[in-house]
């Protein structure tokens, strides 16, 4: 275990980075979001390196999945800007792309693989074309990355979750984006199924991409990732995962000593809604 | 005014009411379990598809006997919840797809059938299966006087479908009297009922069955479709105005009452404004439940919308004098003067006009021109305020992990909270002192 | 009843212009609605269409109401669909309104916008009926439909918004798609979603608009989910199901407006519902893998399959070659197979030659004794893979090992033969030359 630094130096570390660096793919700054008036984030600040694969983790509840939601603009935030590049969302978005929780849409929809890997060229091709065979093509070899060539006429009912979850990767890699985001990607999956994520993250990084998992397990982290942030309703600590990953600040992330702030989120929401 | 639009006629208008009354009851009361099981669109779906049931029931027996109607629809109101189910497991559709495909498939087989029976003079037709046959309950020959009504014989001259609607009425107050508790477990978490031992499908398809009855049994006096409103409308806006099932139940019956009264004088008397002829009461009960649903939504004492903005603009205001207060309080701390101006541009989106007349008011403050000074018991609260939000500070810096430049707007959020902070040291993490 | 040339006249156009257009209408109707109402079900917004439809009716009535008091032809149905259209817009929006404003859920949502606004309409129908001077004049025709009384430009009317539709669907396909399948991606894709969901729900509004006449406002929600929910149990392809669904729809719209044509007593929204209703039966029962029979005959096969497996699982583990009649008759009682079941079992391992009929009973052929050696070597595995990965097998405990083992396939066994050989567990092959 390395000397792990206290929390006011890593906290102090972090504020003093610079704000807003263009080269930065991703800066949060004081982004606080509710849900139905709950605050779920607190006063989130982060920068997120170049070319590096993030990690978000924390226990259930502590907001990981709401934390790149709202830098993604699908929960509005209640303050706090989020930059891409030093761009607003908007400017930046073509170079973003976006891996969905699983469980999030119906896998009863009456598409195939390669359809739904087609969705990530939708905004190439744009408004009423229909999908040419160049993009086609594109994503075809967006599931061979994956593994998933043999599959591509199959309905993805009849995919295994993990066959799911890599048609999804799939999809994210055809939007060719510089800033990926994945919504727990491992839940949930198999073997060859966990070696194929791995496998394209690290070649996402070769490309000099930047991708940011919310993960689950912890035992991995150290294994797949360079940095981490730790996230429990505010950020305890975020930085390299060989000086933040520590016993110490994981204690902190899931050990029980924010009763009293999970307390005050709860009395927020009730005062805010009028429920006093 | 000299006449009253609505004159109360024993012979035109006591059978009708009566029958709209009971069937908006009847139906009201099943409903709060449809509307807290999220099983509304069940209710109208069995509504829509006892028709053929109804119909069919007619063609082989030839009669109008309520058991034999009982019997239709209850089959009807199964058959329906299990193709309802076959549906969902073959198409793999959502439960709302296959309602629809269910009902509206059974509706038109009803339709097509009640064409049949009129060409066998059985006394059914479309339209009144849609609004009702309300109007026909005419008492021809009825006493002028309310005292010539309580008489033994006139029991005679009530018409079948009160009576029939009066047994629904009946048993749907014993069926829900009798598994109060189960249908209130079902409706929380009906696995749990399962595991209690008390089989939750049983009661659902006792609950449906009872829907089914109701819905038949009100199908004459106030149409198919309407049904649907009294299952629905009176249980939501209870369900609005209270979150105790005991209170909600008792509310939904009075609702249904003042939707059937109501909408039945309203049927009559609005067009009389106007010197126009009645309009149909079924359809006009409906929009009467509509109408205090509307009320309900808006004017609720806890959940209503009113009463959120009013809360919000309170709290607004409280946490706009917390924040006077304590801004004068600081400035006191730091000898500096405080004006009227400089008091908004640091207190930016917060009302401090109105805190400000808020505190004089509560004798707080001290208003000369725009000089402000804080008076003792001012002071006092201030105080209190202000040491709530350095110990929330030191809280966010030593447990929660919050660098100490980051901990002033949260805390702001957090000082106007009732929840105290936990006890800390004499200073801050800033190194000001805690009062 | 028709005779045989009049109905071979309806069936192919040669029985009158007025016939022909209608039947072309209903028709044309039908593509567009059973195409767009694949985008309904997609969204799993099938009975909020149902909602719209009956919140048509007051807005019927007002048109008719407004236009006789500004003295324009109050039976102008360009009108009269264009205040239908503008309540069943309103109808929605307040379902999204109770949805935002309230704790009510959708489903009483839905439920309360059809019902009331249906008794709006029908107060509306009774007013007109009981004040206008013209009487309430045909607009009953909207409820149940009334496909033999259009008129030609009625009908050019409806089949123009039915082209019109389906042309902007085919514009639309991928992004319809993109939006129902996975909305939150589509946004940060950058794609404006209310703008396309505005767009899916104004065509259904305009579809249902269009069928108002045809097959009237109960009815008409029918055409939109029936032939999306009969094509899904057809195909597992958006582009074919998006066909599929045209061709069910035109087919019912064609035959049910022949057969009102035929039988003009009859209604015809009902005949066209039923006839739709009819395929979808018909799909539910014989469609290939989704149909009822072919996922009996699956579970059928897969059934024997298991208990043939047992069989040969039994033989092999007891070293038989030979299983004799009253050790077949253990295995039954113990296996719970009834004759007829076992009739047909050992009819099939005799067709597949895994067993010969002889004097005591059936004797294992090389193919027989394999597959007993294959199973029994599968069970091992899997328990073993149990036993050894106790961290990752609670999330496979539900797969109790007796179903896993007839259902590993080659691809798993190799899977789990590598992940066992890690571990140093190793299961020898069965040996076949000792059979």
């Amino acid at each position: 275990m390395p000397v792990h630094p206290t929390i006011q130096e890593s906290s102090q570390g972090l504020a003093t980075r610079p704000e807003h660096s263009a080269n930065s793919p991703l800066s949060i700054h004081a982004m606080t979001v509710a849900y139905h008036r709950k605050p779920v984030l607190w006063d989130v600040d982060y920068d997120a390196p170049p070319n590096k694969l993030i990690a978000i983790v924390g226990p259930n509840g502590a907001g990981k999945s709401t934390l790149i939601k709202s830098c993604l603009g699908l929960i509005p935030r209640a303050s706090g800007q989020v930059e891409f590049w030093g761009l607003s969302y908007k400017q930046a978005r073509s170079r973003v792309g976006y891996v969905p929780q699983r469980e999030s849409v119906d896998w009863d929809f009456p598409v195939s693989a390669l359809d739904v890997v087609c969705m990530g060229r939708y905004r190439m091709i744009g408004w009423c074309k229909p999908v040419s065979k160049k993009h086609k093509e594109a994503a075809l070899s967006c599931l061979d990355q994956v593994g998933m060539r043999e599959f591509a006429n199959r309905q993805i009912s009849q995919l295994s979750g993990g066959q799911q979850q890599r048609v999804f990767l799939a999809r994210a890699l055809a939007q060719e984006a510089d800033l990926y985001f994945m919504d727990e990607p491992f839940a949930g999956v198999d073997a060859a199924t966990e070696r194929a994520i791995v496998q394209v993250l690290r070649k996402l990084k070769e490309n000099n991409k930047t991708v940011i998992v919310v993960h689950h397990d912890l035992q991995t982290v150290p294994d797949y990732f360079d940095e981490v942030i730790l996230l429990n309703m505010r950020v305890v600590a975020a930085g390299e995962v060989s000086d933040v990953f520590t016993s110490e600040n994981l204690h902190k992330t899931y050990g029980g000593r924010l009763t009293l702030l999970a307390e005050a989120a709860e009395a927020v929401a009730r005062a805010s809604s009028g429920n006093t | 005014m000299s006449t009253p639009f609505f004159q109360f006629d024993i012979g035109l208008d006591l059978f009708p009411m009566l029958a709209a009354t009971l069937a908006a009851v009847g139906c009201g009361l099943l409903g709060n379990f449809l509307v807290l099981r999220k099983l509304s669109l069940m209710g109208d779906a069995i509504s829509h598809s006892v028709l053929p049931g109804l119909v069919i029931a007619f063609l082989i027996a030839s009669t109008r006997s309520p058991l034999v109607m009982f019997l239709g629809a209850a089959i009807a109101g199964v058959t329906t919840v299990l193709l309802v189910e076959l549906v969902k497991k073959y198409a793999r559709v959502e439960p709302g797809a296959a309602m629809g495909v269910v009902f509206s498939a059974l509706f038109a087989l009803g339709v097509l059938l009640i064409e049949r029976a009129a060409v066998r003079h059985i006394d059914l037709d479309a339209d009144c299966v849609l609004h009702g046959q309300l109007e026909t309950l005419v008492w021809y020959g009825a006493p002028q006087k309310l005292s010539e009504l309580i008489q033994f014989s006139n029991l005679s001259e009530v018409p079948r479908q009160i009576y029939v609607l009066l047994s629904m009425v009946v048993a749907a107050f014993i069926f829900v009297g009798v598994f109060f508790k189960e249908l209130r477990i079902a409706a929380f978490d009906p696995a749990l009922s399962t595991t209690q031992g008390f089989n939750a499908t049983l009661l659902h398809y006792l609950l449906m069955i009872f829907v089914s009855a109701a819905t038949v049994a009100s199908f004459e006096a106030v149409g198919s479709i309407l049904v649907i409103a009294m299952l629905i409308c009176p249980a939501a806006t209870a369900r609005l105005m209270t979150d105790r099932l005991h209170t909600q139940i008792a509310m939904s019956v009075v609702v249904s009452i003042i939707c059937g009264i109501g909408g039945y004088v309203a049927a009559t008397a609005v067009p009389a404004v106007f010197g126009k002829d009645a309009v149909n009461a079924a359809g006009s009960m409906s929009v009467v439940a509509g109408l205090i649903l509307a009320i309900a939504i808006i004017g609720a004492p806890k959940h209503g919308l009113i009463t959120r903005i009013i809360r919000r603009k309170k709290l607004a205001l409280r946490i706009a004098i917390d924040d006077v207060l304590a801004t004068l309080y600081r400035a006191e701390e730091s000898g500096q003067n405080v004006t009227i101006r400089s008091l908004k541009q640091m207190l930016i989106g917060r009302s401090v006009d109105s805190a400000i007349a808020a505190s004089v008011r509560k004798k707080m403050l001290l208003q000369d021109q725009s000089q402000l000074s804080l008076t003792q018991s001012g002071r006092d609260t201030a105080s209190a305020i202000v040491r709530k939000h350095r110990l929330w500070e030191y809280y966010l810096v030593e447990n929660a992990g919050f660098a100490p430049d980051h901990v002033h707007d949260t805390a702001e959020q957090l000082e106007h909270l009732k929840t105290q902070p936990p006890a800390g040291p004499s200073t801050d993490p800033h190194g000001k002192s805690i009062p | 009843m028709p005779s045989a040339s009049e109905i071979l006249q309806t069936l192919t156009f040669q029985s009158g212009y007025n016939t022909n257009l209608v039947i072309l209408g209903t028709t044309l109707l039908g593509l567009a609605a059973g195409i767009i109402g694949v985008f309904a079900l997609l969204r799993k917004r099938s009975l909020m269409t149902d909602a719209l439809s009956h919140a048509t009716l007051p807005g019927i009535t007002v048109a008719f109401l407004v236009s006789t008091a500004l003295g324009v032809n109050s039976k102008s149905l360009p009108l009269l669909l264009f205040g239908a259209a503008a309540s069943g817009i309103i109808g929605v929006l307040c379902i999204q309104a109770i949805l935002r404003f309230s704790r009510l859920r959708e489903d009483a949502a839905i439920g309360i916008v059809l019902s009331v606004f249906f008794g709006a309409g029908i107060v509306g129908l009774s007013y007109i009926q009981a004040n206008a001077a013209s009487g309430s004049a045909g607009l009953n025709k909207f409820i149940y439909g009334q496909a033999a009384t259009m008129q030609p430009p009625d009908v050019l009317l409806m089949g123009g918004i039915a082209v019109a539709a389906m042309l902007a669907t085919f514009l639309f396909l991928k992004e319809f798609a993109l939006v129902c399948f996975n909305d939150s991606f589509a946004q940060v894709d950058g794609w404006p979603v209310s703008v396309i969901d505005l767009v899916m729900m104004g065509l259904v509004v305009l579809v249902t608009v269009a069928g108002l006449q045809a097959v009237g406002l109960i009815l008409v929600v029918a055409m939109l989910i029936i032939p999306a929910v009969a094509a899904r149990l057809w195909t597992d392809r958006l582009l074919q199901l998006v066909i599929i669904a045209g061709l069910i729809g035109a087919g019912s719209g064609y035959l049910g407006s022949v057969i009102s044509a035929l039988l003009p007593r009859k209604p015809a929204g009902a005949v066209i519902v039923l006839t739709c209703s009819g395929i979808f039966l018909f799909s539910m029962i014989a469609a290939p893998s989704r149909g009822i029979i072919s996922a009996t005959w699956r579970r059928i096969r897969l059934r024997l399959q298991i208990e043939a497996d047992h069989l040969f699982e039994h033989a092999h583990e007891n070293a038989k070659f030979v299983i004799t009649q009253v050790e077949l008759k253990e295995l039954s009682q113990f296996r719970a197979w009834s004759p007829a079941f076992r009739w047909v079992l050992i009819r099939s391992i005799l067709s597949e030659g895994q067993v010969v009929r002889v004097s005591e009973g059936f004797e294992l052929t090389r193919a027989g004794a394999n597959r007993g050696a294959q199973v029994s070597r599968n069970h091992a595995l899997w328990e073993q893979y149990l036993m050894s990965y106790a961290d990752v097998a609670p999330s496979h405990v539900d797969w109790s090992v007796d179903q896993v083992e007839h259902v590993l396939s080659q691809e798993l066994v190799s899977e789990l033969e590598r992940t066992l050989s890690s571990r140093g567990i190793m299961i020898p092959q069965p040996n076949e030359s000792s059979v």
